[in-house]
């Protein structure tokens, strides 16, 4: 939900692209070459030397391959899997945590432990997949639109316009209607759908501001094609604010398919996902707490080292800001 | 200025139409038979359930049940729900509770947002700087129910302020679902308002202002915060959709009768004319209010005049 508005939180994500092109420096042989500094000082190499330098980005970076691990191998991190039989017994229903099972047990007295680190799966895979593809679809419309312009960008303008209309929860869960199952697929459908209008918007934006600058008018002089153009002049220079605008949208989308499922009408039972678990445990808020606490610590984690890594993204990719 | 409105209002119009079709399709296009499933457990007999069908436009292609929608539309006529209660009745129920409680939601976020970031802004770096970053952080990778369920929890089961469902006890009932509503918009209204302070504190007439020995409050007040708050009021705008979003969780967890609750109990019964109407009415408050929010650049900003 937050998705739609982190862009116009950042009035600096739109300048980053104001550094001097990669493709440009490379065959600059007329720049002063006495220091490895100036040498590769390109828009991506300067960003990445910055993002090392960062605290935030490391903690972020450190927590995401921990929960990437958990997410690719959970066995690794628990011996019990939940939807394994017989580790259910309901006589340890709601249980509170303990030494046997650190996170307590759920209503059906499955281990919490291992249901909190299965959960992980589910929603680095929607993240992920959902911000790829919505990525995607909004940068090619988008180089079209910004680059080209004419009766397709007057188009997409409208399209947009109806999606930004439709508030995301609200889409998704009128779309998700639609299937008679619903699943990971169908979430991610869903999701990507309501996701690439703002991914357009954005990089429209900053094609705009690229397509303007003198390197395109010299390789437009030299004879390149649009093609070339936008593959190796505008793609580069224009990703920037998209970039930080997509890793800090996967956090958003990983709290909307945790909402959705909590609301029932995302992932079904017997799926394992911290909102199914949210969700089930939402009767049960007076006697057991713990069923609610320990898949929304780590959700609520999750989205924010995505938010921070984004974060820090910007940062060191905006000169600006130094 | 009346130009711009009315190209604005123009602009709206396929917006409007098309958000409405677009719902209307998915709805129509929603599996499962609605007539079938009133019946529950005791089949319809085809009589009856062809006389629904009649009455409902169900035998209609879709560019004719959404014609004779959108011309009952027109005439005031938001169609019945499955029981024969008229939308509009719906609204009228429902309606004032959601504007209550998303104005309790606005009221948070205008005055907590804008005193944290305004004095974060004046005292850039200093500790208080740090901990309205830190804590909008925070509270902006907290999932809304999540958050809802910690100030049940907290405030309402373990400390018992606040009460925790429904709307019995009157006002109160609002304060806590309304500050769960706004916590979210709450942050960026105050990272919005420091950034945009901080940028706009370095200007010339600022410093002019300073010079001539005007109170820093003055300063601040009636130099600074005056064109400081566009991006805010933007946002606001902007921010509305995500407000309706959350007023369907926050409603349903703290049990508020409000327009969220009844779009998802009209989904999950496939009331469709009910989700329509609901949806439609979003949507048209949304573009309306963004309309507005434009209009009301000019008048905090004398540079921005419209043709």
């Amino acid at each position: 939900m937050s998705e739609r508005t982190v862009s116009s939180q950042g009035p600096g994500v739109g300048q980053g692209d104001g550094a001097m092109p990669p493709s440009a420096v490379g065959r600059d042989a007329e720049l002063p070459d006495s220091t490895d500094d100036l040498r590769q000082a390109s828009l991506w190499s300067d960003a990445w030397r910055q993002l090392r330098r960062s605290k935030l980005f490391v903690v972020a970076a450190a927590v995401l391959l921990l929960l990437a691990v958990m997410a690719a191998f959970p066995g690794l991190f628990s011996s019990i899997s939940p939807t394994e039989s017989g580790n259910c017994q309901l006589a340890n229903s709601k249980i509170g945590p303990s030494g046997d099972a650190f996170f307590g047990y759920d209503i059906q007295g499955c281990d919490h432990y291992a249901n909190v680190i299965y959960g992980a799966r589910v929603s680095m895979i929607i993240g992920l997949v959902v911000v790829g593809g919505a990525t995607l679809i909004g940068v090619v419309l988008g180089a079209l639109s910004g680059f080209f312009g004419g009766w397709f960008d007057v188009l997409m303008a409208r399209v947009t316009d109806i999606f930004f209309g439709l508030p995301l929860l609200l889409g998704a869960i009128i779309i998700l209607n639609v299937f008679s199952s619903r699943g990971l697929t169908q979430v991610c459908i869903a999701l990507i759908v309501l996701g690439w209008p703002t991914t357009l918007r954005l990089f429209r934006a900053s094609v705009i501001s690229v397509k303007d600058t003198d390197y395109v008018a010299a390789a437009r002089a030299l004879g390149a094609s649009n093609g070339r153009i936008i593959m190796k002049h505008i793609l580069p220079n224009a990703l920037a604010p998209v970039l930080v605008y997509s890793t800090i949208a996967v956090g958003g989308i990983i709290a909307a398919e945790a909402t959705l499922s909590f609301l029932g009408i995302g992932l079904q039972q017997p799926a394992v996902s911290w909102g199914l678990q949210i969700g089930g445990g939402q009767r049960l808020i007076r006697t057991a707490p713990h069923i609610i606490l320990f898949p929304s610590v780590f959700l609520s984690v999750t989205v924010l080292s995505f938010i921070l890594l984004g974060d820090a993204l910007r940062d060191a990719l905006d000169p600006k800001l130094r | 200025m009346a130009r711009y409105i009315a190209r604005r209002l123009l602009l709206a119009i396929p917006v409007l139409f098309g958000a409405s079709f677009l719902i209307f399709a998915m709805v129509f296009a929603l599996p499962g038979d609605p007539v079938r499933a009133l019946g529950g457990d005791r089949p319809i007999s085809e009589a009856v359930a062809a006389q629904l069908r009649e009455e409902y436009n169900l035998d209609d292609s879709l560019p004719v049940q959404y014609g004779k929608y959108i011309a009952g539309l027109a005439q005031g006529d938001l169609g019945t729900d499955f029981s024969g209660r008229p939308v509009s009745e719906i609204l009228e129920q429902t309606v004032p509770v959601t504007v209550k409680l998303a104005l309790v939601a606005l009221a948070f976020e205008a005055v907590f947002g804008l005193v944290a970031g305004v004095l974060a802004g004046i005292r850039k770096k200093s500790f208080f700087d740090s901990l309205v970053l830190v804590s909008t952080t925070l509270v902006v990778s907290i999932p809304v129910f999540v958050l809802g369920f910690l100030a049940q929890y907290t405030l309402g089961l373990k400390l018992g302020i606040f009460p925790i469902a429904g709307v019995a006890s009157g006002f109160t009932g609002y304060l806590l679902p309304g500050f769960v509503l706004a916590a979210l918009s709450l942050a960026y209204v105050a990272r919005l308002t420091r950034t945009s302070l901080v940028e706009n504190l370095r200007n010339d007439y600022v410093r002019t202002a300073r010079a001539k020995g005007l109170t820093p409050l003055s300063v601040v007040g009636k130099h600074t915060l005056r064109n400081s708050l566009i991006p805010v009021v933007t946002f606001l705008g902007a921010d509305l959709g995500a407000l309706l979003s959350g007023a369907v969780v926050t409603e349903g967890i703290f049990n508020i009768p409000g327009l969220g609750r009844a779009v998802f109990q009209a989904i999950q019964s496939q009331e469709g004319t009910v989700v329509v109407g609901i949806v439609t009415l979003f949507v048209f408050v949304f573009i309306v209010f963004n309309l507005l929010v434009d209009v009301l650049y000019a008048a905090l900003d004398p540079r921005i005049r419209y043709e």
